[in-house]
């Protein structure tokens, strides 16, 4: 393979082209730049776009991780990193945030503070906010160069007048840098206020769409909400009003994925981000193993005394 | 024309409209001298482009109702869609005043001019499809448009709504239902609503009762004058229908074939008019 292609698979004039949408889309925050999306050895959806932000940002020696669903060891995930990984000669790949350059994702944003110096590239399937309102891609481009978003505002208010709340669960409409709205791709809402002053660049790559987009560092990100209306994330408390915890972790701060136990048929809770899970197992082991050695350390002193 | 150019001193002007053309079609030099009410066509004999509008002038003052009245295809629906800016003119020039401030409509860029018609004018089409969206509550129609002018606070929007649909006797209660279930005169009185939503200082209403039936045609032609009264709302009313020129023109155009062949005060046009379509007009309906 490393023989018949270059470094990350795509021509260098397909990189080129994409950097350069890129440092665009940084340049003017949450507006859709239009790129000529690449034929990837995969069907597009399957987050081509993503995919070919990473391949053309990635260098040698860089650590990347890919994500889907919170998991790094869902079908999904483990091919694209297989790919980039086979056509990306040089590079290292990761299960740990903290570790990774490069996060490539499509329905999370990890439970971990990014850093400065790592950067978030998500697939995204539906690039454009107005696409549910306004069918015309014309009048689309005119509604977002003036800033027009009150079909979405109307839409958030046949839902409260509706259910008595704002139902939008992923793909919540997101207002960046005080003008475009963004389609914050299919993270739920629990992710959304994660982009606001976000340290990582936050880079939307859409495949089918032809797309890229951007949440630079430290802009600001407001999801549409009305003034006495406010946004809210989603809330993981039961029926006695206590915040559900994480069956693997305890973890009580964390998203939740709900499913069904299948020996007893109940309704159990875990982490969605599974590094997540993992590292507060891990935190909460050598917690005991520290206890433990200070109790050992204390009867030594006891016995000493 | 020459008494209404008197009206100048008068310092209340809300509209200013010089010689609006609007040509459909890529147009010629014969265009306007081979069209209109003398050679009984809108279309130019040498090039084929259709001349809707051509030198359509008038001034429009605080708290009056301006008649545009013509048969269809006379033009009359061009000229205030090139003001609502639906349309773009061909040439000509108007001058909207609002609070000292004064815009030259067909300067401003696209932009500009949807702002101003969302944040200062309403517009009322004939057919409620053209105002209302059908897919969202009424309600929702008149949250659409004070949203349009930043207001972004769901009970104050809620309030407005609830106000409007009271004042245009559509059952509050009824606000959350879609405008297809509502009869047709209730539809016109929820798009009303909308267009009132913001205050409007500049009202524009194209056919409003056309369709309707007798009593509620009345009623919604009642509401119009007691919101001319109300709030000094200056308004453009576009229709073919004498009586509904009667009960609420001051003063009235008669287009043609693109042009304005008459114009003056209502009862004047109507008691005693000077050109022969429009006499003809007159006598037709009494």
């Amino acid at each position: 393979m490393s023989t018949a292609y270059p470094f990350g698979f795509l021509d260098e004039y397909a990189k080129k082209e994409i950097r350069r949408t890129t440092l665009k889309a940084v340049a003017i925050p949450g507006y859709q730049v239009p790129y000529s999306s690449r034929e990837m050895p995969m069907g597009r959806g399957f987050g081509t776009g993503g995919l070919q932000l990473t391949l053309a940002l990635i260098g040698e020696d860089e650590t990347l991780k890919v994500i889907d669903q919170g998991s790094d060891d869902s079908v999904n995930a483990v091919n694209l990193r297989s790919f980039i990984e086979m056509t990306c000669a040089g590079i290292n790949t990761t299960t740990k945030t903290e570790q990774a350059d490069l996060i490539q994702s499509r329905h999370r944003i990890p439970e971990k503070v990014l850093r400065e110096d790592q950067m978030l590239i998500l697939q995204v399937p539906y690039p454009d906010p107005l696409v549910v309102v306004e069918p015309s891609e014309d009048k689309r481009k005119v509604l977002h160069g003036e800033a027009d978003y009150s079909r979405l505002l109307v839409k958030l208010y046949e839902d409260i007048v509706k259910f008595n709340e704002i139902t939008i669960s992923h793909r919540y409409p997101t207002r960046i840098n005080n003008h475009y709205v963004i389609d914050s791709s299919p993270i739920p809402r629990w992710d959304v206020p994660k982009l606001h002053q976000s340290k990582a660049l936050v880079l939307f790559g859409a495949g089918r769409e032809k797309k890229i987009y951007a949440v630079p560092p430290y802009t600001k990100a407001e999801p549409l909400a009305f003034e006495d209306v406010p946004f809210r994330i989603e809330n993981f408390t039961d029926n006695n009003g206590q915040r559900r915890s994480c069956q693997r972790c305890d973890c009580t701060t964390s998203f939740l994925d709900e499913f069904i136990d299948s020996k007893t048929g109940e309704k159990v809770y875990q982490c969605s981000d599974t590094d997540w899970c993992n590292s507060q197992i891990n935190l909460k082991q050598s917690n005991q193993s520290v206890t433990i050695s200070e109790k050992v350390s204390e009867v030594a002193e006891v016995s000493h005394g | 024309m020459d008494n209404i150019n008197m009206n100048n001193t008068r310092t209340d002007k809300v509209m200013e409209v010089n010689n609006l053309s609007k040509v459909y079609g890529r147009g010629c030099s014969f265009c306007f001298e081979t069209t209109g009410p003398q050679y009984n066509t809108n279309i130019c004999a040498h090039c084929g482009s259709v001349v809707a509008a051509h030198n359509v002038s008038f001034d429009l003052y605080k708290g009056e109702i301006l008649g545009i009245m013509g048969e269809s295809g006379s033009g009359k629906s061009t000229a205030v869609k090139c003001l609502y800016f639906d349309q773009e003119p061909s040439s000509g020039s108007a001058l909207f005043s609002d609070d000292e401030k004064q815009y030259e409509l067909f300067k401003m860029n696209s932009a500009q001019q949807r702002h101003l018609a969302n944040h200062r004018f309403g517009m009322v089409y004939q057919n409620p499809h053209q105002g209302l969206n059908f897919d969202i509550s009424a309600g929702g129609n008149i949250a659409e448009r004070l949203l349009m002018s930043e207001v972004d606070n769901y009970s104050a929007i809620r309030a407005r709504a609830t106000e409007l649909l009271s004042r245009t006797e559509v059952l509050p209660e009824r606000m959350d239902e879609l405008p297809k279930n509502f009869s047709g005169g209730m539809q016109q009185r929820v798009q009303i609503s909308k267009a009132l939503a913001i205050n409007p200082p500049l009202l524009f209403l194209d056919e409003v009762t056309t369709g309707l039936d007798l009593s509620v045609q009345a009623a919604i032609l009642d509401l119009i004058l007691e919101i001319q009264h109300e709030q000094q709302t200056a308004m453009i009313v576009v229709t073919h229908d004498l009586g509904v020129i009667r009960l609420l023109a001051g003063r009235t155009l008669v287009m043609k074939y693109g042009r304005v062949i008459e114009s003056g005060l209502t009862d004047q046009i109507l008691e005693d008019p000077q050109h022969a379509y429009t006499q003809r007009l007159v006598a037709s309906a009494l």
